[in-house]
């Protein structure tokens, strides 16, 4: 009744006693308990999922209470999976369960916000000026840019109105096309599977201006090299399910408890099914305590330790004995019996590329693309034949592009892998060799440079004449240095000689014991043999940030290959590293990229982009001969030892990589310019390129035409988590405070650029606007000039997909976005909106000219045989489209952005639709679409189209368009990829051909995707989800050169670098130690250790670390791990404040002294926020820093390599990365901790004052 | 003034406390806490906070004893008022030292500490001054008391207060000639009586005490609804 009365029980409130008065029973007021029960009511469940950064896509109960959502609890109503095969379910982790929390907590963005001292200007200027003219006269005025530029980051928001900031953020867009192009409006959201919509919303809105949209897959360094090369797919793996199928299990450089938890359980599971298991992983990591056997690899040498196992496995499964099931598959899925050339270079044998159709002068019989179809030897009549299958088969025809073992002429084959019973000759074969390297912290062995091996071969009479040729076996066993009793000296006769790529050799450089190699080795493919490949690698980021990722991943897909695994189910490659699987992909391409209002959009490749943009390259340390091959090949023109940045300004002028800014002109002048001059507008650009009117952007990326303008940054946290280099990103990019504690290379007196444009002063401050949408207040946001507040995964509708599982997900608006958020889809809506009503001061309909590069899985992608040609030295004349990039005009109606942006435009009809080099009619869908979500009334533009007016309407939207969600699509689909494999494989999706998912169905129960060709595995009551699947059982070629897994990679950049075979390289010198590490002492000692960043146990990436429930549950700030030993030798304890410095940047953190370290690394948490906890680094007397302070990207000229079949552009598929794992940093106690808490001084202010205290 | 000060003042100040404390315990049971700043910043609050914990307490007990226990009672162990002021004066001096080192710590980190002071409310900065000044003025009557030290005054304080709680007409009649810093200390004691609901001195009414004296280490509570 009354808290008070109640409690007046104060004398009869105890009513008994038990265990001798130790415990007493009382009789007193409980309603205080209630709090605690209201707390956990609810008055609706509504089922959602949670975001980016975390892609493990689980289904959850959100509890909602008087329209405010109280917690939430995973779901368990997955569909059963089927008998002897584990339920999905429980799917979820801590961090799942405490997302709750943000919602109405202090990070929380509530309001549209904008920087004070910028909105001041704007207001100022709107009073005289229109929109446009107002954002003009603010950005062209230095004194008035720099005014709110140089205070990004520190503080100094105020709260605005939607109307406000969209006028100006449209204006600011609106000036940008105008005055530099649109091409300068760049945008940047990573993870489009994890709410799909909300990531279409921002790049739909983009790509209608002709705005960059920016990968973020290689970027994040999660992208592996190594698959695109072996597989020409970017990413396909199995889903967790398949664990349980396998029957030995590795975990190498993956965490799965920790980093994958809502899947582990299927680990634990096959454990209990009697699985074994290896995890190889430098700390005791929680898989460790998991396995069978541990073993603890000197971080960064695995591909040694693969080199190691493939050499066992190759030696006592392929040549001593061989197994019949590896041999057959080896023979028939990979390039094992391909031809590969042989040529003199400096005295010695190197092997070249692989043969073809066309080195012979009839063709070989064929007309079609005989520069891309690859030749074996057939094993029974021994004749040259041409196997189905390679990429010439692909194009241009249909029929042969398949796996059978057919020849070209369609009669049975069986190729033959080896020569060595009937070779011509056994010749000395040159394979380079970089385990010898010096380097401060990675020890290097004694071998030569090239090693020597002894190669059968044969003798073919081509129409250049007699031409030796070895099989890819051949050669590769040699790489492997297997002795096949050929006298090769070279070769190892035992596992304890040292020579490479031995198991004693393994042990001096990972430092894992020769005979758990060998164990490891023998078992992995003992089984494998017994099982028809259900040996499985679970790799992750330990693994793929390294700078030579690839290595280390082929190695790992050697072993793989070699056994058999990939494609079978419980067997083969799973790479779970920022992985992300947007199922539906090809109904979302349309809606996300506008191809239904215009083709094509523009994309970028991050890593170069920010590498060029932030100046990164201007500090860059790595020169390309440290990495170059010994048995490189002669350059065509110019030498080999270019700037990192030369190699990406060749890779971007032959058209194999994106530009973005494209050209020194506005892309929107160029056709007036051509009409004017009376060209065409190819021949204008090609003819402008050509005698320099016109230039590349990346030839001078420091010249303010080429600077990037405009940035939106949503569903991202850029500067606070995916940045490497972030303290280059606030020097160049945002012109604010920052840490570099390096000089460039002017400064340093370094090797500068050939290629690129040298400014002695590099711009700070590129970017005139910086908008971020995000539902928390992250660190990027922190350095925005607008803050737009988005509805969180609790508020807003979506979809979303994982590899981890073949369900599809909603994100459902289980309360509305709480104060003035709005979800992505209405503010870009609202963006469209305005922009048409502001664009008309200066934009009407123009005429865009795009480059695009060559791209994978298009007739294109077979555009550069042999030899690399660079038309700007005089190689080759520029071809649009085969020597450089392709140039498309592209309409842009800018005052009807916002009609195009909310209906489905008239292209889907006019062009239908398609993925991965196959293409379908969707005039049924488009229909089907009219009558679901209505038709626009309204005159113009749009009249009679599909709306797509709310976030449901664009679900619905891809849901009808995607083979994955129409059945009846998924049948059309396969049928269309049967024209050109000449073979049925609508049998796949038949049976479900009448099922469409819509978006209610979704959030009713998670639903099962539909088989489709966009992927290489299958949905079935059978085989759960595995990659490469439909390649071995339905003899659908790889999408590569040869159509098989590509072990050999032939291309010149390949061979040049020493990679056309895996080989072991040590970690690259980043030489950011020895600059620094004299120059600013405090007093205590230093210990230099290697910088590794492990995804976190208490956050996804920078989500939740922030977050209250979970800083509870860990250290409540950053913290870096070291070794005991380690922290003993600086004389660091438990829990000090330490920094870890380098010439990129410092960063501070508590120290965490563990055993679980392996000496010589630290290990910081990926993406620990700049915003909880942090106080100043003493080295650079700014707050902190985060874990990329002290990093900086580093391009590979391998992974720019472009138009050649599976070595092709496409968006997040190829490209450069970007690494950070071999970085080192000096790690030391901090002698004074200072938290900052003054006021913020302006820099210009504090130079003034210097300046008068000096006169 | 004198009768509306010391005569209905007190009646006023503590019916809003005892009404006030009611009412908030009723109604905003959320709101009923001692409002700690002990996660923001630690070590000052720490010391300052025991100083000024144990000798406010000290202070508030022997204001308690001395104002309101009957003089009869003293005439009866046989102590005599001069005895008692003295006593007054000595533990309520040392006390008040510790008290005043406490608050001055408190309230420099209150003020001064940035972090603190962004999350203090109007009410946790001025009851904390408050309680400053009316320790100023608390200690400033010792040297006064020294100066008449026959317990004479103290006597027309406990009657006063005697006075008010028996509610005897005139209890205003027994300060009215008494120093002003003696008044002003009065009134504003019973200011902080006034104002004691609404602020984080509602945690007092709460402190666990009973913890101490408590039987059994396990407790149970039983399901049966109480009234």
């Amino acid at each position: 009744m009354s808290h008070l009365l109640d409690r007046l029980s104060f004398f009869k409130k105890n009513v008994d006693s038990f265990s001798q008065g130790h415990g007493v029973v009382t009789d007193e007021d409980r309603s205080w308990e209630d709090g605690y029960r209201n707390r956990w009511q609810h008055d609706k469940i509504v089922r959602s999922t949670h975001g980016v950064n975390c892609t493990g896509s689980c289904s959850w109960k959100i509890y909602v209470k008087g329209g405010i959502v109280t917690w939430e609890t995973q779901q368990t109503d997955y569909p059963r999976t089927r008998p002897d095969m584990p339920n999905h379910e429980p799917r979820g982790c801590s961090r799942g369960a405490s997302y709750s929390w943000y919602l109405y907590s202090g990070a929380r963005l509530k309001y549209p916000m904008v920087r004070k001292r910028l909105v001041k200007h704007w207001r100022e200027a709107r009073v005289l000026m229109s929109p446009v003219a107002a954002w003009k006269s603010i950005v062209e005025d230095p004194v008035k840019s720099r005014d709110y530029k140089k205070v990004r980051g520190h503080g100094g928001f105020v709260r605005s109105s939607w109307d406000e900031v969209n006028e100006m953020i449209t204006a600011a867009n609106a000036h940008t096309i105008k005055a530099h192009g649109p091409d300068r409006v760049i945008g940047f959201s990573p993870i489009p599977a994890m709410s799909m919509v909300s990531y279409a919303a921002g790049s739909r809105y983009l790509s209608l201006l002709g705005g960059t949209c920016m990968s973020f897959y290689d970027w994040y360094c999660d992208l592996p090299p190594a698959s695109p090369q072996t597989w020409g797919e970017q990413t396909d793996v199995p889903e967790s399910a398949d664990w349980y199928n396998s029957s030995f299990l590795i975990l190498w450089g993956s965490n799965v408890p920790q980093t994958r938890t809502p899947d582990a359980h299927f680990y634990t599971e096959v454990r209990y099914k009697g699985a074994k298991s290896v995890v190889i992983s430098p700390d005791y990591s929680e898989a460790s305590k998991f396995s069978d056997l541990w073993l603890s690899v000197k971080q960064g040498t695995d591909s040694a330790l693969a080199m190691a196992m493939g050499h066992v496995i190759l030696k006592e499964f392929h040549i001593d004995k061989c197994s019949d099931y590896f041999d057959d598959y080896t023979r028939k899925y990979t390039d094992f019996p391909f031809l590969v050339r042989l040529v003199e270079q400096d005295g010695k044998l190197v092997p070249e590329r692989f043969l073809r159709a066309s080195d012979f002068l009839d063709g070989m019989g064929e007309e079609n693309n005989t520069e891309w179809k690859t030749v074996a030897i057939d094993e029974k009549t021994g004749d040259l034949v041409l196997p189905q299958g390679s990429v010439g088969f692909r194009w241009g025809e249909d029929g042969r592009w398949n796996l059978q073992e057919k020849d070209a002429g369609n009669k049975d084959t069986k190729l033959q892998k080896t020569l060595i019973k009937n070779s011509d000759a056994v010749a000395d074969v040159a394979f380079p060799y970089f385990g010898n390297k010096a380097h401060d912290f990675f020890a290097g062995t004694e071998h030569d440079e090239v090693l020597m091996h002894k190669v059968p071969v044969k003798k073919i009479a081509t129409k250049d004449g007699e031409q030796l040729v070895a099989t890819v076996f051949d050669l590769f066993v040699a790489n492997y240095g297997v002795d096949r009793g050929l006298g090769d000296k070279n070769c190892a006769k035992s596992y304890d000689e040292d020579a490479p790529y031995t198991p004693a050799w393994a042990e001096g450089v990972s430092g894992v014991e020769r005979n758990k190699i060998i164990e490891t080795a023998r078992g992995f493919a003992d089984n494998a043999d017994k099982t028809e490949g259900k040996s499985m690698v679970i790799v992750g980021a330990g693994l793929n940030h390294w700078y030579h990722m690839d290595m280390i991943y082929r190695g790992i897909i050697n072993m793989l290959t070699m056994c058999g695994c990939v494609g079978q189910s419980g067997g083969g490659w799973s790479h779970y590293v920022g992985q992300e699987k947007l199922r539906p992909q090809t109904g979302w391409q349309p809606l996300a990229f506008a191809l239904d209002w215009a083709r094509p959009p523009r994309h970028m490749n991050s890593t170069s982009f920010f590498y060029a943009h932030t100046d990164q390259w201007r500090y860059e340390t790595l020169e390309a001969d440290e990495i170059l091959s010994p048995t490189a090949p002669k350059r065509t023109s110019g030498s080999w030892s270019n700037s990192m940045i030369d190699y990406n300004v060749s890779a971007e002028r032959m058209g194999w990589l994106p530009s973005a800014p494209q050209m020194d002109v506005n892309p929107i002048e160029i056709a007036a310019k051509a009409e004017k001059a009376g060209k065409d507008v190819k021949d204008f650009v090609v003819d402008g390129l050509k005698n320099g009117d016109i230039n590349f952007s990346c030839e001078d990326p420091d010249d303010p035409k080429n600077f990037p303008r405009n940035l939106f940054v949503w569903r991202s946290n850029l500067l606070g988590s995916s940045g490497k280099g972030h303290e280059y990103f606030l020097k160049h990019l945002l012109g604010t405070t920052h840490g570099v504690q390096g000089k460039d290379l002017g400064e340093m007196g370094g090797q500068k650029p050939e290629h690129v444009k040298w400014h002695e002063d590099a711009p700070e401050g590129k970017l005139d606007l910086l908008t971020t949408i995000d539902f928390r207040m992250s660190t990027t946001a922190l350095y925005s000039d607008i803050v737009l507040p988005t509805a969180t995964w609790y508020e807003k509708d979506d979809l979303n997909t994982s590899d981890m599982h073949p369900f599809i997900h909603p994100l459902s608006q289980a309360v509305d976005p709480a104060w003035e958020c709005r979800s992505d889809w209405n503010i870009f809506k609202g963006l469209a909106e305005k922009f048409s009503e502001v664009a008309p001061e200066v934009l009407g309909v123009e005429k865009d000219v795009v480059l695009v590069p060559i791209l994978h899985d298009t007739p294109g992608e077979i555009a550069q045989p042999f030899d690399v040609k660079d038309w700007k030295n005089g190689d080759i004349e520029p071809i649009p489209g085969v020597t450089m990039p392709n140039i498309a005009v592209v309409e842009r109606d800018y005052p009807n952005t916002y009609a195009r942006f909310t209906a489905l435009g008239p292209l889907m009809k006019k062009v239908g639709n398609g993925g991965k080099g196959i293409a379908w009619n969707t005039d049924d869908e488009v229909d089907f679409l009219g009558e679901l979500n209505g038709t626009v009334h309204t005159e113009g533009v749009a009249k009679g189209l599909p709306k797509i007016n709310t976030a449901i309407d664009a679900c619905e939207v891809i849901l009808s368009l995607a083979p994955e969600t129409n059945g009846e699509v998924a049948v059309k689909a396969w049928e269309a990829l049967g024209q050109a494999t000449g073979l049925d494989h609508t049998h796949l999706a038949k049976p479900r051909a009448e099922d469409k998912i819509r978006f209610r169905d979704v959030q009713a129960q998670p639903r099962k995707i539909i088989s489709s060709p966009t992927w290489s595995g299958i949905e079935s009551e059978h085989v759960s989800y595995n990659a490469g699947y439909t390649n071995v059982h339905e003899l659908i070629p790889w999408r590569t050169l040869t159509g098989r897994q590509q072990l050999y990679q032939d291309h010149e950049w390949m061979r040049a670098f020493g990679e056309q075979l895996c080989v072991y390289k040590p970690p690259i010198d980043t030489k950011t130690i020895k600059p620094i590490i004299d120059e600013k002492p405090n007093g205590n000692d230093q210990v230099v250790l290697n910088f590794i960043t492990p995804h976190q146990k208490w956050g996804i990436h920078s989500t939740y670390s922030d977050n209250q429930l979970l800083l509870t549950l860990s250290r409540g700030g950053p913290i870096v791990w070291m070794s005991e030993v380690d922290a003993a030798k600086a004389g660091i304890v438990d829990n000090d404040w330490v920094e870890a410095y380098n010439t990129n940047g410092a960063l501070v953190a508590r120290a965490v002294v563990s055993q679980r370290v392996k000496e010589g690394m630290a290990m910081m948490y990926h993406a620990q926020e700049k915003i909880v906890n942090m106080p100043g680094a003493e080295t650079t007397g700014n707050r902190g820093g985060i874990h990329n302070s002290v990093t900086r990207a580093v391009t590979k000229p391998t992974h720019m390599i472009g138009g050649y079949a599976q070595l092709s552009y496409g968006f997040n598929y190829y490209g450069t990365v970007g690494a950070n794992r071999d970085e080192f940093v000096i790690v030391r106690k901090m002698s004074k901790v200072d938290w900052l808490e003054g006021p913020y001084e302006d820099p210009d202010l504090k130079e003034k004052a210097r300046k008068e205290a000096a006169e | 003034m004198d009768n509306f000060f010391f005569g209905i003042y007190p009646y006023i100040a503590l019916g809003v406390l005892a009404l006030g404390s009611i009412i908030r315990f009723d109604r905003e049971q959320y709101t009923w806490r001692s409002g700690s700043s002990q996660m923001l910043r630690r070590r000052q609050l720490t010391i300052g906070s025991n100083l000024f914990h144990v000798g406010v307490l000290i202070i508030f007990f022997g204001h308690l004893g001395g104002l309101l226990t009957p003089l009869a009672f003293f005439d009866w162990v046989g102590i005599s008022h001069g005895a008692k002021q003295l006593m007054a004066i000595v533990v309520g001096g040392a006390a008040g030292v510790l008290c005043f080192i406490g608050i001055v710590m408190l309230l420099h980190r209150r003020l001064f500490d940035p972090r603190i002071r962004a999350n203090s409310s109007f009410g946790d900065t001025s009851i904390l001054m408050l309680l400053f000044l009316q320790l100023m003025l608390g200690l400033s009557t010792i040297p006064l008391s020294a100066g008449h030290l026959s317990g004479d005054e103290m006597v027309k304080f406990m009657s006063w207060a005697q006075g008010i709680f028996t509610f005897k007409a005139g209890a205003a009649a027994h300060v009215a000639d008494v120093h002003i810093i003696f008044k002003a200390h009065l009134v504003l004691g019973l200011t902080i009586f006034l104002v004691f609901p609404f602020t984080r001195l509602v945690h007092m009414l709460s402190a666990p005490v009973w913890y101490l004296g408590r039987k059994g280490y396990q407790i149970v509570r039983t399901r049966k609804q109480s009234s």
